[in-house]
Order: C-alpha cells, then sequence, then structure tokens
C-alpha cells in the first residue's frame, strides 16, 4: 500500500510546488496550505501504515500489543496541522495587507524591501 | 447571514458544539480526542455562531478578548510544568492525584491542566483570528 | 589571597573599572584621572611581586580550565618576557591614565575615554601574559577593537573615521591569519599552551607544516607591528588623542607583534626561513620608517614613523640569529617604550599648550616651558643612544650583534647605521627645534603645562636615566630574564654605561656624527624626500582606499546578482535545488529504490477517496474562479482527512476536518476582499518549466518515500510509547499522551508558535491602510535626503 502512497505524495508535492512556482500570491498560499497536507502525507507514510486500528489501548491492558497504526507520526502531524493553519492564516491576512497597499498581487511588483535601481551605499567611510 | 433558521439554531447548535468540545477535551486522555481538536470544535462553534449573529455577540458571550484566553492557556501549560519543578522533578513530569468526592475518585493531574492550556491557546488564537475576519467582512 | 585570584583579578580589573569610569568621570571631571590610574598602579605592583621569582629563572603559570574538552583553558605564563611587558603597560597605563586626565580636561566624552583606554590596557596586558593560544587570540583581537574605538575616538572627523577602520581592517585581518596559523599549530603538536611548546620546537622545524605556521604568524606579527608594507595605518592612526599614540603606538599595542615573534622565536626560530624574512622585513621598516619620518613637519608623524622604524629593528633583532641580537632585543624594547612614550607624552603638551604641533610654526618655547623642554631633551638623548641614558645601553648591544666580519652582518650594520642615524636627526629635530630659536607665534599662548601633562613624561625620561644608571640591577631584574625567556635558554646581559674601546663604540660614533650630519642638512633632506614620495605617487595608504572601494562595489554587485528582489527567482532556484538533492544524491550514489510492489487489492473506496484528493488538486490547478479554487482546496483536504481516518488516526482526521473548514472559511472571508482570480496568467513558456521543476520534485519525493519504506522499520519508539503510555502515564491514548506528556515541552513550544501567529494576524488586521506605502515612500524620501547630502 506504501507504494500507492508514494504515489499520491508525489503528486501532492507536485501540485504544491506548481503552485508556488507562480507569481500570484493566491496562487501561492493555496501551494502553501497543499504542502502542508503533502508533508504530513509523506510523515504519516513514512511511520508505515496500518489500516483502521488507532493506537489506543483498549480495557485493561497496561500495554499496546498486536497491530494498531503507529502513534509517533500522528503525534508529529497533529500539531504540525494546527500550526501549518496557523501559518497559512498570517500568511493570508499578509498577503491580504500587502494587496490592500500595494494594489497588486504580482509579486515583481512587491518590491517594497528590495526596490529596483536601489542606490548603491556610500563609498566615503 | 439573513437566514431567520440559521441564526435560531445557530445559539444552540454553538452551545452544543461548545459542550461537545469540552467533552472531547476531557476523554482525549483515553480516547480520540484532546486539547487540539476540543479547541478547534470549539472555534467552530464561535464562528458559526459569529456569522449568525454578529461579531460583538461572540465577543460579549464569551467575556474575555479572545487573545487573553490563549494567554491564560499558554500560562496554564506552563505553570503545568513548573509545578513538576516544584515538586523536584523533572520539568513537564505528568503527576498524579486521586481526590474522591461524592464518592467518586476523580483523577487530576498536570497533564490535564496542561492539556487545557493547549485547549485555551488554541481556542483563543484561532477565534481571535477568524472574528476579526469576520468583523472586517462585515464593514 | 591566593595568588591565582589575585592574578585573575589584576586580569579582569581594568576591564571592570571600564564599565565604572564614565559614571566616575560625570562626577569628578578629569580629577577621576586619580583614582582611575590606581588601577594600572594595583596591577603594577601585583606583578612586581614576581620580579625575584622570575628573576631566578622560574616561569609562573595558572589558571582555570575553560573548556576541558578542547584542552582549552584560562591560564597565564609569567616569564621574563611577558612579566617585562606587563610592568610597561601597566606602569606606563597608569601615567598615561594621569596624562589623559590633564590632556583631555573637559572634553564631553572623557568618561568614555578613560572607559576604552582601561579596556585597551586590560587587552593588551592579558595578551602578553596568555599562556593559552585560545585566550593570546581573543586579547589579541580585544586590541585591535579597543584600538578602533580609541583611533576613532574623535569620530566626527572623516580622517579618524577612516584610520580607525584601516587599523581594525589591517591589524583585524592579521589576527585572521595568525588565528589560521594558531590552529595548524594546535592541530599539528596538539598542544594549547605556549609553556608547553618550548620542548615541541625541534619536531615542528621538521613537520610540513612549519612553513605555513610560520607564514600565518608572521601575516598577524607584522600587521600588528606595522612592518612595511603594512605599516600605513600607523601613521594615519595618529588622528586618535595623543594619550592613545603615546599609549597605543609607542609602547604597547605596535609591540604585541614583536611580542608574540619574540614569544615564539625558541619554538620557531633558529631556521634559515626565520632568519632572512625577519632581518629583511625589519630592515626594510626601519630604513623606510627612518626616511617618511624625516619628510614630515608635523612632530607625532615625524614620531609615529621612527616608531614604525623601531618595530623594523626589533624585529630585525629578534630574527638575526647573531649572538648578542636578542640581549639587544630585549633592551631596545624597554628603551623604546621609555622614550617614545616621553616623546609623545611632549609632542601633546606642545599641541597642547601651543595650539600647533608642526615643526615648522614652532620656536623658543625654552622659557615658557622649561621642564617639558628638559624631558624632551632626556628622552631626545636615550632616543638618540648618548649616554647616560639607557637607549645608549642597547645601542651599544646592537653594534655588538652587528660588529661580526661577515658580509650579512655588514650590510645590516650599514643599514642599521642609516637607520639609526635619521632617527637621531628626528629625536633631536623634535627636543631641540620647537625650544630653540627665536620665539614663533602660536595659536595659543604658551605656558608650562599642568602637572597631570608633565608627570608622565618626566617619570619615563627620568626612568630612562636611572635604568642606565643601576644597570647591573636592571640587567639581573630585568633584560637578562627578559633575554632568556626570548632565546629558551639562560642568558645574561653584561653590558654597563662604562665604555668599551671597541667595533660597536666605533659603530655608536659613526652613527652620531651621520646623525648630527642629518639633523643639520633636515630641511634639504625632507624637499628631497618630498620629491622622491612625489614621483613615486602611488602607496598602500592610496592602496587601502582603492580596495575598500573595491570591496564595497564587488559586495553590491554579488548583492544585486544574487538577491534580484524577484520573489519567483528566488522560488525557482530553490525547489530546483530541492529536485537536485533528491534525485541526484541517490543517483550518484546509487540509492534509488527497487522497483516498487504496487497493492492490486486496494479497496475500493479508499482507491476513490484518493481519486477525490487527486480531482481536487487538479481542480486547484485549473480553476476559474476563487470559489471552485477554495472548494477545491477543501476536497483535497478532507480527502486526507479520510485518509487519515481509514488508516488508524481518528484524532488526525477530526483535527483535519476542523482545520479544513476553518481554512475555508478564512480563505473565503479574505478572499471575497481582494478583487483578483486565482488562474494562471503564466505564459506557455514559462508554465512549461515550471511544470517540469514541479513534476522532478514530485518525482523525488515519491522516490525518496519509496526509498524509506522499502527499509526495515526501526520500530523501538514506537514501542516505548506503546509499552508505557499506561503503565507511565496513565493515559490509553497514545498519541494523546504523546503530545501532553512524552513530548509536552515540545507541545509547549507548538502552542506558543500557534500564540504568536495569532498575535501576528492580530497586528496586521488592526494595521491601518496604506502603512506598507507609507513605509516605502519614507525610504525612498531618505535615499533622497542621502543624495542631496551625497552632493553637497
Amino acid at each position: 500500500m506504501e507504494a500507492w502512497f508514494a504515489l499520491l505524495v508525489g503528486i501532492f508535492f507536485t501540485v504544491a510546488v506548481y503552485l508556488m512556482l507562480s507569481k500570484f500570491i493566491i496562487r501561492m498560499l493555496l501551494g502553501v496550505a497543499v504542502l502542508g497536507n503533502a508533508v504530513n502525507l509523506l510523515i504519516f507514510t513514512g511511520g508505515r501504515l496500518m489500516r483502521e486500528v488507532p493506537p489506543v489501548i483498549v480495557g485493561d491492558t497496561e500495554a499496546l500489543v498486536g497491530p494498531a497504526a503507529n502513534p509517533l507520526p500522528q503525534a508529529l502531524i497533529l500539531t504540525a496541522i494546527v500550526i501549518s493553519f496557523s501559518f497559512f492564516a498570517f500568511l493570508l491576512v499578509l498577503s491580504w495587507r500587502a494587496y490592500e497597499d500595494l494594489e497588486t498581487d504580482n509579486t515583481d511588483e512587491m518590491r517594497v524591501a528590495e526596490p529596483k535601481d536601489e542606490p548603491a551605499p556610500p563609498l566615503g567611510y | 447571514m439573513k437566514s431567520v433558521i440559521f441564526r435560531t439554531v445557530a445559539p444552540f447548535l454553538s452551545s452544543l458544539m461548545m459542550l461537545f468540545s469540552i467533552f472531547v477535551l476531557l476523554r482525549g486522555h483515553n480516547e480520540p480526542g484532546g486539547g487540539f481538536i476540543g479547541g478547534l470544535i470549539a472555534v467552530s462553534a464561535l464562528a458559526i455562531y459569529g456569522i449568525a449573529n454578529g461579531v460583538e455577540t461572540v465577543r460579549r458571550a464569551i467575556l474575555f478578548h479572545p487573545m487573553a484566553i490563549a494567554g491564560a492557556g499558554l500560562l496554564a501549560a506552563t505553570v503545568a510544568g513548573l509545578i513538576s519543578l516544584a515538586a523536584g522533578v523533572p520539568f513537564m513530569t505528568g503527576l498524579w492525584i486521586y481526590p474522591s468526592a461524592l464518592g467518586v475518585e476523580i483523577p487530576l493531574s498536570t497533564v490535564m491542566l496542561f492539556d487545557t492550556g493547549v485547549y485555551l491557546v488554541v481556542v483563543g488564537a484561532i477565534s481571535s483570528v477568524a472574528l476579526s475576519l469576520e468583523e472586517r467582512g462585515g464593514e | 589571597m591566593d595568588i591565582a585570584v589575585l592574578t585573575f583579578l589584576a586580569l579582569g580589573l581594568p576591564f571592570v573599572v571600564a564599565l565604572v569610569a564614565p559614571a566616575l568621570t560625570r562626577l569628578l571631571g578629569h580629577n577621576a584621572a586619580w583614582i582611575l590610574a590606581l588601577v594600572p598602579a594595583a596591577v603594577f605592583a601585583h606583578f612586581l611581586r614576581f620580579v625575584p621569582e622570575v628573576s631566578n629563572g622560574e616561569i609562573v603559570t595558572g589558571g582555570y580550565v575553560w573548556i576541558p574538552s578542547f584542552n582549552v583553558s584560562f591560564s597565564w605564563l609569567i616569564d621574563g618576557l611577558s612579566l617585562t611587558f606587563v610592568l610597561l603597560i601597566s606602569g606606563i597605563g597608569a601615567l598615561i591614565v594621569l596624562y589623559s586626565g590633564g590632556y583631555l580636561k573637559g572634553h564631553p566624552h572623557q568618561g568614555r575615554f578613560f572607559s576604552f583606554i582601561l579596556m585597551f590596557m586590560g587587552s593588551m596586558q592579558g595578551l602578553v601574559a596568555s599562556d593559552s593560544f585560545l585566550m593570546l587570540f581573543v586579547f589579541w583581537e580585544l586590541t585591535s577593537i579597543t584600538s578602533f574605538l580609541l583611533i576613532g575616538f574623535d569620530h566626527g572627523r572623516e580622517a579618524a573615521r577612516r584610520a580607525a577602520l584601516q587599523a581594525l581592517v589591517v591589524t583585524g585581518g592579521g589576527g585572521l591569519l595568525l588565528l589560521a596559523g594558531l590552529l595548524i599549530l594546535w592541530n599539528v603538536s596538539g598542544i594549547t599552551q605556549f609553556s608547553l611548546l618550548l620542548s615541541f620546537g625541534s619536531e615542528l622545524k621538521q613537520s610540513p607544516f612549519y612553513l605555513a605556521v610560520l607564514l600565518l604568524v608572521l601575516g598577524g606579527a607584522f600587521t600588528k607591528s606595522a612592518q612595511f608594507p603594512f605599516h600605513f595605518w600607523l601613521p594615519n592612526a595618529m588622528e586618535a588623542p595623543t594619550p592613545v599614540s603615546a599609549y597605543l603606538h609607542s609602547a604597547t599595542m605596535v609591540k604585541a607583534g614583536v611580542y608574540l615573534l619574540m614569544r615564539l622565536n625558541p619554538v620557531l626560530g633558529g631556521t634559515p626561513e626565520w632568519q632572512i624574512l625577519l632581518p629583511l622585513f625589519g630592515v626594510t621598516t626601519l630604513v623606510a620608517g627612518a626616511a617618511l619620518a624625516v619628510r614630515q613637519t608635523d612632530l607625532k608623524l615625524m614620531l609615529a614613523y621612527t616608531t614604525m622604524s623601531s618595530l623594523g629593528l626589533l624585529v630585525m633583532l629578534t630574527g638575526l640569529g647573531e649572538p648578542y641580537a636578542i640581549e639587544a632585543a630585549a633592551l631596545y624594547l624597554v628603551a623604546h617604550a621609555l622614550f617614545k612614550g616621553a616623546l609623545f607624552m611632549v609632542a601633546g603638551i606642545i599641541d597642547h599648550e601651543t595650539g600647533s604641533r608642526n615643526l615648522t610654526e614652532l620656536g623658543g618655547l625654552r622659557s615658557a616651558m622649561p621642564l617639558t623642554f628638559a624631558i624632551a631633551l632626556g628622552a631626545a638623548l636615550s632616543m638618540g643612544g648618548l649616554p647616560p641614558f639607557f637607549g645608549f645601553l642597547a645601542k651599544e648591544e646592537i653594534y655588538a650583534a652587528l660588529s661580526a666580519a661577515d658580509l650579512r652582518s655588514i650590510v645590516f650594520a650599514a643599514l642599521a647605521i642609516l637607520g639609526n642615524a635619521l632617527m637621531f636627526a628626528v629625536a633631536f629635530a623634535i627636543a631641540l627645534n620647537p625650544f630653540l630659536g627665536p620665539k614663533a607665534s602660536t595659536p595659543l599662548h604658551p605656558h608650562e603645562a599642568p602637572v597631570q601633562l608633565w608627570l608622565g613624561p618626566a617619570v619615563l625620561a627620568l626612568k630612562g636615566l636611572s635604568l642606565a644608571l643601576m644597570s647591573g640591577l636592571a640587567h639581573r631584574l630585568i633584560s637578562s630574564p627578559m633575554a632568556s625567556a626570548i632565546a629558551g635558554e639562560p642568558r645574561s646581559v653584561e653590558i654597563s654605561l662604562v665604555p668599551h674601546i671597541g667595533a660597536p663604540l666605533l659603530l655608536s660614533v659613526v652613527t652620531v656624527a651621520a646623525g648630527v650630519g642629518f639633523y643639520l642638512s633636515l630641511a634639504r633632506l625632507r624637499g628631497a624626500m618630498a620629491t622622491i614620495l612625489a614621483d613615486f605617487g602611488w602607496g598602500p595608504d592610496r592602496g587601502f582606499d582603492q580596495f575598500m572601494r573595491a570591496l564595497v562595489r564587488s559586495a553590491v554587485a554579488v548583492t544585486r546578482r544574487f538577491q534580484s528582489g524577484r520573489l519567483d527567482v528566488y522560488m525557482t532556484v530553490t525547489f530546483i535545488l530541492v529536485a537536485v538533492v533528491l534525485l541526484a544524491i541517490p543517483f550518484r550514489y546509487g540509492e534509488f529504490p527497487r522497483a516498487p510492489f504496487f497493492a492490486a487489492d486496494v479497496p475500493l473506496h479508499e482507491l476513490a477517496i484518493m481519486i477525490i484528493a487527486v480531482a481536487g488538486l487538479a481542480a486547484i490547478m485549473v480553476a476559474p474562479d476563487r470559489l471552485t479554487a477554495i472548494v477545491s482546496l477543501g476536497v483535497q483536504g478532507f480527502a486526507v482527512a479520510m485518509i487519515f481516518l481509514l488508516y488508524g488516526a481518528p484524532d488526525l482526521s477530526f483535527t483535519q476536518f476542523m482545520i479544513e473548514t476553518l481554512s475555508v472559511v478564512v480563505l473565503a472571508l479574505v478572499m471575497t476582499r481582494l478583487r483578483l482570480s486565482p488562474s494562471d496568467h503564466r505564459p506557455l513558456r514559462q508554465k512549461l518549466p515550471d511544470l517540469a521543476i514541479a513534476l522532478a520534485c514530485g518525482l523525488g519525493f515519491c522516490l525518496l518515500l519509496l526509498r524509506a519504506t522499502g527499509v526495515p522499520f526501526n520500530a523501538s519508539l514506537t514501542e516505548f510509547f506503546n509499552q508505557y503510555s499506561k503503565s507511565i502515564a496513565h493515559g490509553a491514548n497514545v498519541v494523546n499522551v504523546i503530545i501532553v506528556d512524552f513530548r509536552g515541552t515540545d507541545t509547549l513550544g507548538e502552542i506558543t508558535v500557534v500564540m504568536i501567529a495569532g498575535l501576528a494576524i492580530l497586528a496586521l488586521v488592526r494595521l491601518r491602510a496604506g502603512a506598507l506605502k507609507r513605509a516605502a515612500a519614507g525610504a525612498e524620501k531618505v535615499v533622497d535626503e542621502q543624495d542631496v547630502e551625497e552632493r553637497v
């Protein structure tokens, strides 16, 4: 089953990278959102797959025995999902404010930090 | 949102979701659930309530500024770690006590306090984002 | 108290007092100097206690372990060499602090100056006392930094800023060479302390790294000690207030390079390379410095160039390898620190009291400033090598070292006589011309200097006399231990004021005669030198300007090349690199996965979910409007959530569902405000390369995952969590236990990130519209103003 997942992860990454290579902020943001899922699936698959059995200890047994899904990647991904959402929301609001101020979403025209024809620094002491 | 049905149902739906979120938080240690998921359910509840009845109503209903709630959550989570230090064990070591009230043994732990902190941070920070965006949308 | 603790305190004391010096000066004005001078005086007194021990040939070491795993310690080494240096540094330091109290009286930043000079003093004594390489390097760079602060003290003037930067670049760059040299030495020998290095000398000279170590160490020493052709920063450093010139550029900092050479002489010295390179650079510096000194009319510049000369002489003597050369170097070093310090301070007094330090504008000061005249004369006699001053002993010893009958000695002796005679002329030009002759009119009305100013040079001049008169004692306590330390074997200095008829005395007489001749024809010599230099045109000083300009220009060019300011370029480069790393490295090492096994029995519902995910992704790529894009994003997100649910991750699944819902809501809220279409505006010729890069990245990750899942899974961590989740952490949901208990500290960090993101978003939402535009406009305005300033 891992092979199918690898293929799926490959497709996720392809789409994410393609979207992020755009010059337009909105498409880049969509790419970032997809990239989050791509990475999560990558980690999930890397921890091996197991159908339907969650890593929960049932009954009075003291330890989880028998086949169950790997809890470690799940714990990593769970927090990653929340953080990537916070990050995504931040980027979204940032680009919205940038759009309001600069009236463009084309990254070529967003040159506040690195303006075109910036003067060279002074050569004196 | 102008729909009368939605505006009538929303408060009940939100209250139910809030309750459910706390349930998910508390059962999280032994069954699927926990602070992150519970927090997100609560945020959804607030978002729905906000879309239906306006952001101001939500802000009044939750009494505190959302970021204050998040701050309290972060404080709770940090205190949960510091309690362990005070008890002479490494930072973030889980400590458990089992007081009984009305004949029922209630397990309390620093871990639970920590998870509640996570819950509050998620509720506070993300609802703050959602609410402030909804507010701007209404302009 | 334990002597080791006291030594540690003595090394740290100047830095501590430097912190309180500004406050003290605000309180007491220039009189704070009397109190601050107690610091170097106390250090002097402390190290004086080592004199009996060290003069018996003992070596005192001590210190504290610093980084034991790297064999690095904070340790000191007190032998004849470092003791002499520490005493000179702290003794002259006390006098300089007093002197600057009077010299900068009423200066608004006098407190800052005291602070800098104490920090410098601390760095310098740390440098010479260091036993460990690393400590030496740290103090070495600290002297560069503090001298940068001191030279640029008058930072309102461009010349001072330039001189400060020049000194920092030259000496700091040399410091890096030294670091490289010391690291190689450390690597080759495994030794990190000078005191242990002595026994390694013969082995090191056989090592193939010997030449590299030698050249790198010489690079550090020659830049610090202003050897030709790195000398140019020294005269420029005369932009500093005179106390700095007197302290740094006569007695201390410029001697650091000479100190290093002397310290390493027993280890690196004695080889043909050492005996060729050092005398060659030394004698060139000696003659060039003396010739350039004659050219000047500014008192401080004349002294600066003769300092360069003297440093050349010291380097030459250290490298010569002749019998008396080491003793001569030890004697001359002490003599030079005394007379040059005094002469610099005299130049400062003349400048301070008359308002001019141009030799041609001064004259007839003897009646107004008799004391200063006497001090100047005493120092000049020592500099000229005349009895009964210490300089005479040094000069006799130098000629004793050069009086052999072979060709090499004769050449060096001739050049040394030339340099010394020129220095003799300059010394008396400074000591006689301003005071004799008709009274010249000066910007200020001259009168005798206050006690804070004359005390320092007077003590130094008298010291030059008393050391010579009590030469036996001086040699036993100072000169012999120092010479022994430099030579690495017991040496005894014998020379006294009683003249011995012989070759050295003859050479001395020749020098004095030539010096008198040069003095009398100084004006003509100056004109001749000016013509020669004008014909020459280019010098390393101008080269430095060209170097700095080229540096800035190339930095600009490189920055413009790599930071085009276009985000899509950065992204393209980044992802090309990602693809290269993912594909090229497995290709190079043959780490591609074996043919993957695609299970045929995929349940229908799983296949359907995967297809939905891919369809959602495809829809995002081709979405014609916002709403389609948002909905498609939701579709792939929900599909991922379903996958999590099916594969035993209900926690993840719920979280993903909630997040996707919120994402859609937030996206919809924001996107409605952006009057933009999310569709692709790329022309086809750009789409295709982008698609190729994206496909390469996707393929790379696919192969990476196939390869990773193709090896046996190491389940030890998973087993640990499954085993102990309930028994230790009392939780049945292993995922939640990992998050809140086993890895709780991680989660604490993560919720902090969520919190900060929330705060940042709130700040952005509340930001007034147009703020970015105003910032951009503001930046342009600032640039405009700069342009105007430059044009003015």
